[in-house]
């Protein structure tokens, strides 16, 4: 009988480790994501990381108490980790074209904590006229979602963009 | 099998989170309630109900209450006073994520009280909200 628990205890133990391992060294990537998409998204659109600065990304999540007029503080583990998340997938980080264009198009000594603020964004929006933005179904700069129907997946391209009338 | 029973009810919870019911959470503040006022009496829907509704003046000029985007009863999806995203209803009725996390309550009721109030709420003012909350059918 003793020997028969200790056989079923290794066992159980056994096929448990391997979960646990999985579950440990997946964990940094998977879930960091899944809490920037979680928390930010909680308010607003998810902004991609790649879009500002890894300074931008900093500043304002050591900001969150006054997030543009909001109080969006997070617990300080919350904030390390999306911050972290933030950081290793910033427009540095990020070897698409428009990740380059944006870091470009900023200043070394400019810190925008809008997209909307920067150069590259003005210039990819120069032919909307200033009534567009004032739609009911734009309202802001910030509602991406409102022509890039797919903006959620971090999708800005011409062919998934319509200007609503 | 009953040390296997154990190393496994041990090893179970982990990576679980805390999950509670909306009558736990409300009973959490009870305690506080008592520690900020010896005179506490419970928890009153009915003061919850006008807290919800009371429209303050903000710092900004604007009128704002929980109901500017939570809407006029807790049962309906709202709307981001700022961004226009959608709020799903507060009531567990509706919603059964809400009052389920203690710690997504507070991180709430510290974020939306200040926007709303501009200072923290007190124990009272969030036991009875969460009583009037609850009482919506």
């Amino acid at each position: 009988m003793p020997n028969k628990l200790a056989r079923w205890t290794c066992l159980i133990a056994a096929s448990l480790i391997p979960s646990l391992v999985a579950a440990q060294a997946a964990k940094p990537a998977t879930n960091s994501a899944a809490t920037w998409k979680t928390e930010c998204a909680a308010c607003h659109m998810a902004y991609p990381a790649g879009l500002l600065p890894q300074r931008s990304w900093q500043k304002m999540m050591s900001g969150l108490e006054k997030h543009f007029g909001a109080d969006a503080s997070l617990s300080p583990a919350v904030t390390a980790e999306i911050t972290a998340y933030l950081v290793n997938n910033s427009a540095e980080k990020n070897t698409s074209r428009r990740s380059a264009k944006f870091l470009q198009s900023i200043a070394p000594g400019e810190t925008p904590l809008r997209i909307s603020d920067t150069a590259y964004f003005e210039k990819e929006h120069r032919k909307v006229v200033a009534e567009t933005w004032k739609l009911p179904k734009v309202g802001s700069k910030a509602n991406c979602n409102a022509c890039h129907s797919d903006a959620d997946a971090g999708e800005f391209s011409g062919k998934n963009t319509k200007i609503p009338q | 099998m009953r040390r296997a029973l154990a190393i496994l009810t041990f090893l179970l919870p982990i990576g679980i989170a805390q999950a509670a019911s909306p009558a736990e959470i409300l009973e959490s503040h009870t305690a506080q309630a008592k520690q900020e006022n010896p005179a506490f009496k419970g928890f009153s829907a009915a003061a919850g109900d006008r807290f919800y509704h009371a429209a303050v003046k903000h710092s900004s000029g604007k009128q704002l209450s929980c109901a500017t985007c939570h809407t006029d009863s807790p049962r309906n999806a709202g709307k981001h006073e700022r961004t226009s995203k959608e709020i799903l209803p507060l009531s567990p009725t509706a919603n059964k994520q809400r009052f389920s996390d203690s710690a997504n309550v507070e991180k709430w009721f510290k974020r939306n009280c200040q926007d709303v109030l501009e200072r923290a709420c007190t124990a009272q003012e969030k036991g009875d909200f969460i009583a009037y909350v609850l009482s919506v059918q």
